[in-house]
């Protein structure tokens, strides 16, 4: 029994090697930085340890202000995307013509190139000398002014950014609830057919709780994948994100190691910690919640 | 309920028209199931049983023919407007629903004037409960239950709302030997007490004979023969249907029919037949052989099986269609020493069959 023991633990090894390495050890590294006060790259000293570090981040206007930033983006996209993600996936389970071309067509921006997807985005939005952008286009088509959507209104630059957001996570999830929904075995959908369910009640009562697991699996993702937003912001906005307003918290973490204002790996770990404080204690609600409303 | 099957035909095209035929899953299906009974509908794996009940319940459409459910054409009507209680062969209980959510599933869907009060539904699931013996078991999910009580709790969900029909498909295949038997007694209990009329699937001969009022054995789609189990295993219609029902299988000799006698190789081993001369397939059922030391049969004996009330006597014999003759026989009047075993036969027990139709020669 012992000897089977040691065996387990060497299988296990290269796993918790590797997430010791990369895991483990950065996070307690963090949590060190973070409480170190005063603390000099250069010198590799500090003046003593407290909890100055998270003081000055949470009263910092850039934090507070990527804080807002965060929460919208994730309380917008999250919904959004998973809803419209399933509204799709049901359209294409139910249509048995071009099934597959469509599948491929919702799949691409997958994987698009980065840079081509900005160049779209481009086109749709950004307002340059010769051209208002597509979104313009059509906003004036039916009778409104011209809104600049890149360095316009914060709620213009939020809506850009949700709106591509949503738009780059969609395929995956397409695809990860098309496959759900295929998996559930047409004889639930005979019998509630011969107990006379409408359709809308299949779908509540019967797909819903079938698919939900999976659906649970995409809204914590969702949810993670959000709150580390930054690469988008910059793709869209820049990398002066403070200015634009349109600062992630990742964002603002990045800023404090590497950007003009940077040099400050206290504040930043502060930052880093607060942001694993808040994505930890979202998906504890997660599972809570889940417990009671997923089908296992 | 009466259910009329008129012409009912179903087509599967092929899915690759250069190679393959059209599949024809049921062909030209004409019978009728009078109100209250219990049919079987059996035969082989691939036969369009199951296909056939899927025409009954709606969830496939006939290519052609139409379903009258007393008088009304109900071939064009959607399933869930037709009435009916399925019993699905894996049950399809929703696993996320407990027994009485399962159970009320069908009642909440009533809509309009049909709607009933949720006090009603209760009452009705606890009724239907009580009825399958599961009543202590509502609270459960279907996977906290064993085969039997799930199997229970689908037909329960198939009764709750009343149904003018209840069909159900394979409904004894996921369950145990010993659990076979109690549920089809069960099911036989239950359809008495309803009076609703019944269909259901098997493969297994011994399951429909056993309890259904009415037998039909089908065969690539196509109907071989109807009647009252008891009729049909005593006079079967051809070879395949003498072939199909008994356990043991009935016995298959290749033989003639010459002078009025039949014979077996160059015994006769059946006299007084009206039929003209000709070669022929002699079925011989297992309890149709008498041990007889003069027997014009004569076999090689292999082995002797007891079965405890009976003994089972397994020989060869050369014109035997399958490698073993079984004969089942109640004195054990048998020298275990000799190598042959002699039988006479009892008439009522042989069957001719022709040997290019492997229909029934009739020798009355």
């Amino acid at each position: 029994m012992e000897k089977n023991n040691n065996k387990g633990w060497l299988y296990l090894l290269p796993a918790i090697a590797f997430l010791g390495l990369f895991m483990v050890y950065p996070l307690i590294d963090v949590s060190i930085y973070s409480i170190e006060e005063g603390y000099n790259s250069a010198s590799q000293s500090f003046f003593g340890v407290g909890l100055y570090n998270y003081s000055y981040v949470l009263h910092d206007p850039y934090f507070l202000q990527a804080l807002k930033n965060t929460f919208i983006l994730v309380a917008i996209t999250v919904p959004v995307s998973t809803s419209i993600a399933l509204l799709i996936s049901l359209g294409l389970n139910s249509i048995t013509k071009l099934k597959v071309m469509y599948q491929t067509i919702f799949f691409l921006p997958y994987v698009t190139n980065t840079l081509a997807v900005g160049l779209v985005f481009m086109i749709l939005f950004n307002k340059t000398a010769y051209t208002d952008g597509f979104a313009n286009l059509i906003i004036n088509y039916f009778g409104g002014s011209s809104v600049d959507f890149i360095n316009g209104p914060y709620w213009a630059k939020m809506f850009v950014l949700c709106f591509y957001t949503v738009w780059v996570v969609m395929p995956f999830k397409v695809l990860t609830l098309t496959s759900a929904l295929a998996s559930v075995n047409q004889q639930y959908y005979d019998a509630a057919k011969i107990d006379s369910a409408s359709k809308l009640r299949t779908f509540t009562k019967i797909t819903l709780p079938m698919i939900s697991p999976i659906v649970f699996y995409l809204v914590i993702t969702g949810f993670i994948g959000a709150f580390k937003a930054y690469g988008d912001a910059v793709a869209l906005f820049g990398t002066d994100l403070n200015a634009a307003e349109m600062n992630t918290i990742v964002g603002y973490i990045c800023d404090m190691l590497y950007g003009n204002s940077g040099g400050y790996p206290s504040y930043a770990s502060a930052g880093a910690i607060i942001l694993f404080v808040i994505v930890l204690t979202i998906t504890c609600l997660n599972l809570l919640i889940s417990k009671k409303h997923v089908y296992y | 309920m009466k259910v009329v099957l008129q012409n009912l035909t179903k087509i599967y095209p092929s899915r690759n028209k250069k190679t393959d035929s059209d599949v024809i899953a049921v062909n030209d299906f004409s019978f009728e199931i009078a109100s209250g009974d219990l049919v079987g509908l059996l035969g082989p794996s691939g036969c369009g049983k199951s296909t056939a009940l899927n025409l009954i319940c709606g969830l496939q459409s006939p290519t052609s023919g139409s379903i009258f459910f007393d008088e009304d054409d109900v071939t064009a009507v959607p399933p869930e407007r037709r009435g009916v209680g399925v019993v699905f062969q894996n049950y399809a209980l929703y696993p996320h629903l407990t027994v009485k959510e399962n159970i009320l599933f069908p009642l909440q869907n009533l809509k309009g004037p049909d709607k009933i009060p949720k006090q009603d539904m209760l009452n009705r699931a606890n009724e239907v409960a009580g009825l399958v013996q599961i009543a202590g078991l509502m609270e459960r999910k279907p996977s906290e239950l064993s085969g039997g009580q799930q199997q229970r709790v689908a037909i329960a969900r198939a009764l709750v709302k009343m149904p003018r029909i209840l069909l159900l498909d394979e409904p004894f295949s996921n369950l145990d030997a010993r659990l076979r038997l109690q549920t089809r007694e069960e099911l036989r209990r239950i359809q008495r007490q309803t009076q609703i009329t019944t269909v259901f699937v098997t493969h297994d001969q011994e399951e429909a004979m056993s309890i259904s009022d009415t037998i039909i054995v089908m065969r690539d789609g196509k109907i071989e023969q109807i009647g009252k189990p008891q009729q049909v295993y005593d006079n079967p219609a051809n070879l395949f249907v003498a072939s199909f029902l008994g356990t043991p299988p009935i016995n298959v000799f290749e033989g003639h029919v010459a002078n009025g006698s039949a014979y077996i190789g160059n015994e006769a081993v059946i006299s007084g037949i009206n039929a003209e001369n000709q070669q022929v397939y002699i079925g011989i059922r297992p309890e149709g052989f008498i041990l007889n030391r003069q027997g014009p049969l004569k076999c090689e004996l292999s082995r002797v099986e007891a079965m405890g009330r009976d003994i089972s006597i397994v020989s060869k014999h050369s014109a035997s269609a399958s490698s073993i003759v079984r004969s089942i026989c109640s004195e054990s009047d048998i020298s275990f020493e000799s190598e042959q075993v002699c039988f006479s036969l009892k008439p009522e027990k042989v069957f001719l069959f022709s040997k290019e139709t492997e229909e029934r020669i009739t020798s009355a």
